[in-house]
């Protein structure tokens, strides 16, 4: 079952195209990586489809369900806010910098959003939340506070939030990048497991043999295009584009 | 006059200097989030005016403030005033005047909230109004303590101003008592000055203690 579809997404901030009319089709339980040199647009293309920017043309659909549509005009054009906060509930994003609330112990970054937003139980909340620690290995830091929290605990938090909401997809925005070598493979581990477990995720990340060996798909973007995509296995080790074989030389060093 | 009796005589009317300074906080410190929302409001014509508001309590006297309060209403409309005027007259100047400042305090905390706080709770799916009032004005109550303690503190020494429109707080008091005739003279200026020190030790004590409380996260 397709879950989300991106059409011809152009995205320009001031005079600077960053997505020139690129697509993107995520199917159910797909891991999908998404590698390339900064600049080249992959944050952008989440930020996009998790809503935190908006297309200047192009449609978006989750679940054959359509949140914005280029009109006759040339310019997208999104269904009202209440539809899109629908929208907005089935997919989630995990961000490089984590963005816990630093206010609330790691329990309440769990459940004060299937509370405040999806209307859950106190009970029901804590109840998943504590699930979802449970799988991540940090159940025992369920009253900490990120602050008490290692860069590695806290993206674990951060994922496990994100589940808590129960989407149908998930978005990883570089989740690896602001952690040493020994947290990040404690990370990769969950996400890994989430793989297993065939959570639909789309991960854009720096890790090639992470990419390589959990994707069922890779995607290079440079300028903001698809350059190549196709098994990470074909992907790594038999690039057909230069530009493709021209970056991955640079982590063969 | 006997030293007891100086004594309390300023003892009485730092009764009302007290009433001046916890009805200016109640008053100015909700009525700063107000102003902050003006300032912040999409309708410019608002914005302009907060702004000018702002920057007409920023940039005059209090104390003359406070006498445009009083005697304006009087003197430029024309409009008789109840007796209890003078009271009311030092709540409106000191909560307008306060409130401008706190809404420039709390533009500050909440400017200096990472965006990203703002985008995890867009895409966790909170609301403007959930995002702002659970997820950043609790950040930027802890942000603004050290700011806003200046403010209070401030604002203990500002209630002397008061009277400036001849209400009987506790400088008025130890004025009147210092040219009383047989008065302890100086001596009244300097106890004054011990009430309000010992006040203000006391306000920075419970403001260091909220301080610590809003410690347990960074």
């Amino acid at each position: 079952m397709n879950i989300l579809s991106m059409q011809n997404i152009r995205k320009s901030f001031a005079d600077n195209e960053i997505l020139k009319g690129i697509s993107l089709s995520v199917d159910s339980g797909e891991v999908v990586s998404i590698i390339g040199p900064s600049g080249s647009g992959k944050s952008t293309l989440l930020r996009c489809a998790t809503f935190l920017e908006m297309i200047d043309s192009g449609e978006i659909c989750y679940m054959g369900k359509c949140a914005a549509r280029t009109e006759a005009g040339g310019k997208a054009v999104y269904v009202p806010p209440r539809q899109l906060r629908a929208f907005r509930s089935c997919c989630g994003l995990v961000f490089q910098q984590f963005n816990l609330f630093p206010h609330y112990s790691v329990l309440k970054n769990l459940t004060d959003a299937p509370v405040q937003v999806l209307g859950c139980s106190r009970e029901e909340a804590e109840a998943r939340a504590m699930e979802l620690l449970g799988k991540m290995g940090i159940a025992d830091k369920a009253a900490s506070y990120p602050c008490q929290l290692s860069g590695g605990q806290q993206q674990r938090v951060a994922i496990a939030r994100a589940l808590a909401m129960k989407p149908e997809i998930l978005f990883f925005d570089e989740p690896t990048s602001a952690l040493d070598p020994e947290l990040t493979g404690e990370v990769l581990k969950v996400i890994r497991q989430l793989a297993e477990e065939k959570m639909t995720m789309v991960v854009v990340t720096h890790e090639m043999p992470f990419a390589r060996a959990v994707s069922n798909r890779v995607i290079f973007m440079a300028d903001g295009g698809i350059v190549e995509q196709g098994d990470p296995l074909a992907v790594f080790d038999d690039p057909q584009e230069e530009r493709t074989r021209q970056f991955l030389r640079v982590f063969d060093r | 006059m006997t030293i007891q009796t100086m004594l309390a005589l300023l003892a009485q009317s730092f009764t009302l200097t007290l009433a001046i300074f916890c009805l200016t906080l109640l008053g100015s410190l909700p009525l700063g989030l107000l102003v902050y929302f003006g300032k912040k409001s999409r309708f410019a014509p608002l914005r302009w005016l907060i702004n000018m508001y702002i920057s007409i309590m920023r940039g005059t006297p209090l104390m003359l403030q406070l006498m445009v309060v009083y005697y304006g209403p009087n003197l430029l409309l024309g409009i008789t005033l109840p007796g209890n005027w003078r009271f009311t007259a030092v709540l409106v100047a000191f909560i307008i005047n306060y409130a401008a400042y706190f809404a420039e305090i709390y533009r500050g905390g909440i400017e200096s909230i990472p965006a990203g706080q703002y985008e995890a709770a867009a895409v966790l799916g909170y609301g403007s109004g959930k995002t702002f009032f659970r997820i950043i004005l609790p950040q930027m109550v802890k942000r603004v303590v050290p700011p806003v303690t200046n403010e209070v503190i401030t604002l203990v020494k500002d209630t002397s101003l008061a009277s400036v429109i001849g209400i009987m707080e506790m400088f008025t008091r130890a004025k009147q008592i210092a040219v009383a005739p047989h008065s302890p003279g100086m001596l009244a200026f300097a106890s004054a000055a011990v009430f309000y020190y010992v006040f203000n030790y006391l306000v920075a004590f419970l403001m260091s203690r909220l301080e610590k409380a809003l410690d347990y996260y960074r």
